[in-house]
């Protein structure tokens, strides 16, 4: 199971807590998932904050605060701050978005942001593109962990870039890896976790599923399909046929 | 004095964060923030409220 931090959870399947039909179902999802990471937010308070952190803290689950919806280093760091007094977690999910419509991260605001939480005793899970470089430099800005994006935030469309994210995890062998947005369906999560990802976190792929708590078990079978498979070194592919069935022995019978 | 609250305009005789937080009827699950700085707990009694402040505050809510 993967380990972050030092800290090794329960399940590759990390789930996010938001947009689903009701609160009773959100907990039915994360029971039928065995998620052992849940991820969070923070909003102005108009009442409801304390109810919705008593579900969460019933699901038995560690939380991942995000940054969701920052555009800047400092709205990022102040943001961080809250929540790390506020859910008694050193642990962020640091976004810092760059585009609108995509909701691609600003990677170069992420580093920096990165390299002052750090600093600061946090410990960064940066929501990040697939960039060799980027990633590299988020490493030497002290995160233990990468999180790239599989394509924009709710858009569940897979891995758009399945090579890119090979590469990260050919480069970075020892670096716990996330697939972290665009995971539509449970192939989705397979496949990275084929390509040897340690856990995939998603949202709206369960939380807007017609059945929720179904979608979660489905994601969180594939999840452990695509582990087994890729702990058991997956054939390679080739362009012409080879039969399987032995040819010595074939009947002749032309 | 007038001050914003999460982004609404608000009247308030409180002197300190602290006293805001109880004069507005906040619970105990929050955090804070004045004029886009962070202010922890322990200095919420010692913190101003002064005219024209921003303050934020926030509570664990929903998020992927």
């Amino acid at each position: 199971m993967p380990v972050f931090y030092g800290v090794e959870v329960s399940s590759a399947l990390m789930l996010g807590t938001a947009q689903y039909p009701s609160p009773a179902i959100m907990a039915q999802a994360f029971r039928a998932s065995g998620a052992g990471i849940a991820t969070v937010s923070l909003r102005r308070e108009q009442g409801g904050g304390q109810a919705f952190w008593d579900l969460i803290a019933g699901l038995g689950v560690r939380v991942l605060p995000n940054t969701a919806g920052c555009h800047t280093v400092k709205e990022a760091v102040t943001t961080a701050h809250m929540a790390r007094e506020l859910f008694g977690t050193p642990w962020i999910k640091l976004e810092v978005i760059g585009h609108t419509d995509t909701l691609q991260p600003d990677v170069v605001a992420l580093i920096e942001a990165a390299r002052i939480l750090t600093a600061e005793g946090f410990e960064v899970f940066p929501y990040c593109t697939e960039d060799l470089t980027i990633c590299g430099r988020l490493l030497d800005a002290g995160c233990q962990v990468l999180m790239p994006w599989g394509a924009p935030i709710g858009s569940g469309r897979g891995l758009n870039n399945p090579f890119g994210l090979r590469s990260l995890r050919a480069q970075f062998p020892d670096v716990p890896l996330v697939v972290d947005a665009g995971i539509g369906l449970p192939s989705h999560a397979a496949q990275a976790m084929e390509l040897g990802f340690d856990a995939v976190l998603l949202n709206t792929a369960v939380a807007r599923a017609g059945d929720p708590a179904a979608m979660a078990r489905a994601m969180a079978r594939a999840i452990e399909a695509g582990r087994e498979a890729y702990l058991a070194d997956p054939m390679e592919p080739r362009d012409m046929a080879a039969p399987s069935t032995p040819l010595i022995g074939k009947a002749f019978l032309t | 004095m007038n001050i914003t609250l999460n982004g609404a305009a608000r009247q308030t005789a409180a002197a300190t964060l602290a006293d805001l937080l109880t004069e507005q009827g906040f619970g105990q699950k929050v955090a804070t923030a004045r004029n886009g700085d962070f202010v922890p707990v322990p200095l919420r009694a010692t913190t101003p409220v002064t005219e024209g402040d921003r303050i934020e505050v926030v509570a664990p809510m929903q998020g992927g």
